[in-house]
């Protein structure tokens, strides 16, 4: 039977949870790389043995590790985990070197002046749909690297970093992160990715030029209502069916876009509120989202106290309350961008962690909910992933 | 042998065990000879103290020497004699920040 593997990222390490078909008992191991914050972790679509993860902390700075072994053991890319005991052993200080590919350049700061550009940590890891070894980085100050040699070394594709609009990108309250990458499946040089407060853009030849894909996004404090770039974007998703079809969480508003984010509608239809991080589909369903609505911008907890995966099986605008087994007043957490995700069995199982330190799991497509973890650091990010 | 003490996340990383770090440096013992034998002998800590291209020390590490704090000082400054002879250790220290 197969088994269903969540990887969970927080504040204070890195947990493993894994459970059978059923997912109804669930075994949790960690933390991996206690007191560091995990950002995020994935495993390989093409060997889920294969698992990246970012490891940050702010007086030291990035790391990168990489298990080959489905997480038993870690290692920084570039050395041999069984020769980590000797100093001849340890990476060669490669595969957490992060640096901006030609001239750095400057954005848009808080108070209207330019910034450097500067590296500070890894938000999101998408390794390839296609092969263990090359996966993707997005980072803040915002950028994307990809690394061909599973994460020994990175190149940045600078021509996103670079691109005429990118004097104008402002770092959201979180910092100028790119948190978002989505492979297509269908075209390997199709990526869309999405940075805060820059906005979404897509790249239709592998990287090499990119293009803003924000229009019908909209932002009530830009001054330009058809501004090329400024809008939070929080997340984006896709079905793998369906790649042309982007749904986003947008900072306030959720929308969708039928035509690769060329132009984006307002799906927000009657959400107690359109303000959230997250945003998922189903897995076999390519017209069924899941949202988290959070109250506002300014409190970043559920409407009323309560804790209620809102699901539209319409691809959007008609949404229902999931509510059986989440709490239902008192409830006060919020549910980061990179929180929550789907598995591929069927019934699809959907998860997603909170700032409060629980992991909440549904293994019949959201209709009832589980608590897996209930004492967790802070949640950062989940994955789930199905392993043989 | 040069003593260094390395706080608790970078022994970690580097599976230096809890003691103390011991280097061979070559030349004037320096912060800059010192913190060159370090990354050699433990290549996953480079980045992790002082940037890979631009060598400025991170913004929550502290260097101290002798009971003084020499963060500020130019990495080439020449290191007391009782650094260069192991009585003293040099030590890498973390801010006392954050939660």
């Amino acid at each position: 039977m197969s088994k269903v593997r969540l990887l969970v990222g927080t504040k204070k390490g890195g947990f493993i949870l894994t459970a059978d078909g059923k997912r109804d008992q669930w075994k949790v191991e960690g933390p991996f790389f206690g007191g560091w914050e995990i950002y995020h972790m994935k495993g390989s679509p093409t060997d889920p043995k294969r698992i990246y993860a970012s490891q940050n902390l702010g007086w030291f700075g990035q790391i990168i590790q990489r298990s080959d072994d489905g997480g038993k053991t870690w290692h920084p890319p570039g050395s041999n985990p069984a020769d980590l005991k000797t100093p001849e052993g340890m990476p060669k200080g490669e595969s957490n070197k992060f640096v901006y590919e030609g001239k750095v350049g400057t954005h848009l700061w808080y108070d209207g002046t330019q910034h450097p550009w500067e590296f500070k940590r890894v938000w999101h890891l998408e390794p390839s749909l296609h092969e263990p070894d090359t996966v993707y980085a997005g980072v803040e100050d915002a950028a994307l690297f990809k690394s061909k040699d599973g994460g020994k070394t990175w190149q940045e594709l600078s021509s996103l970093r670079t691109h005429g609009s990118s004097t104008k990108w402002q770092p959201g309250a979180g910092g100028m992160g790119l948190h978002t990458i989505v492979l297509n499946p269908k075209n390997p040089d199709q990526i869309y990715i999405a940075i805060s407060a820059a906005g979404a853009f897509r790249t239709d030849d592998g990287g090499k030029t990119w293009k803003p894909i924000n229009k019908g996004l909209k932002s009530q404090y830009l001054p330009d209502p058809n501004a090329e770039v400024g809008y939070c974007v929080h997340r984006i998703a896709i079905h793998p069916s369906r790649p042309e079809t982007l749904y986003m969480q947008l900072h306030w508003n959720i929308m969708r876009s039928g035509n690769s984010g060329d132009m984006w509608e307002k799906i927000s239809g009657n959400l107690p509120s359109d303000f959230g991080f997250p945003i998922d589909v189903h897995a076999h369903e390519p017209d069924t989202v899941f949202v988290i609505p959070i109250k506002s911008d300014s409190e970043h907890y559920p409407p009323d106290g309560k804790l209620r995966v809102y699901r539209s099986k319409t691809g959007g605008n008609e949404w229902e309350p999931m509510t059986k087994g989440l709490p239902q007043k008192d409830c006060y957490v919020n549910i980061l961008r990179d929180a929550m995700s789907v598995d591929s069995l069927d019934p699809c199982g959907v998860y997603f962690g909170t700032t409060g330190g629980q992991v909440y799991g549904s293994a019949d497509g959201g209709e009832t909910w589980k608590i897996i973890a209930d004492s967790l650091p802070k949640v950062l990010s989940v994955e789930a992933q199905v392993i043989p | 042998m040069i003593r260094v003490v390395l706080p608790y996340h970078l022994r970690t990383l580097s599976r230096v065990g809890d003691g103390e770090v011991l280097l061979e440096v070559p030349g004037t013992v320096t912060t800059r000879s010192i913190l060159d034998a370090l990354e050699n002998q433990y290549p996953v800590l480079k980045g992790t103290i002082r940037d890979h291209v631009t060598f400025k020390r991170r913004d929550f590490l502290r260097f101290f020497v002798c009971n003084e704090d020499w963060s500020l000082e130019s990495p080439d400054k020449a290191l007391p004699e009782a650094i260069v002879n192991g009585k003293e250790p040099f030590m890498v220290v973390g801010a006392i920040a954050g939660g």
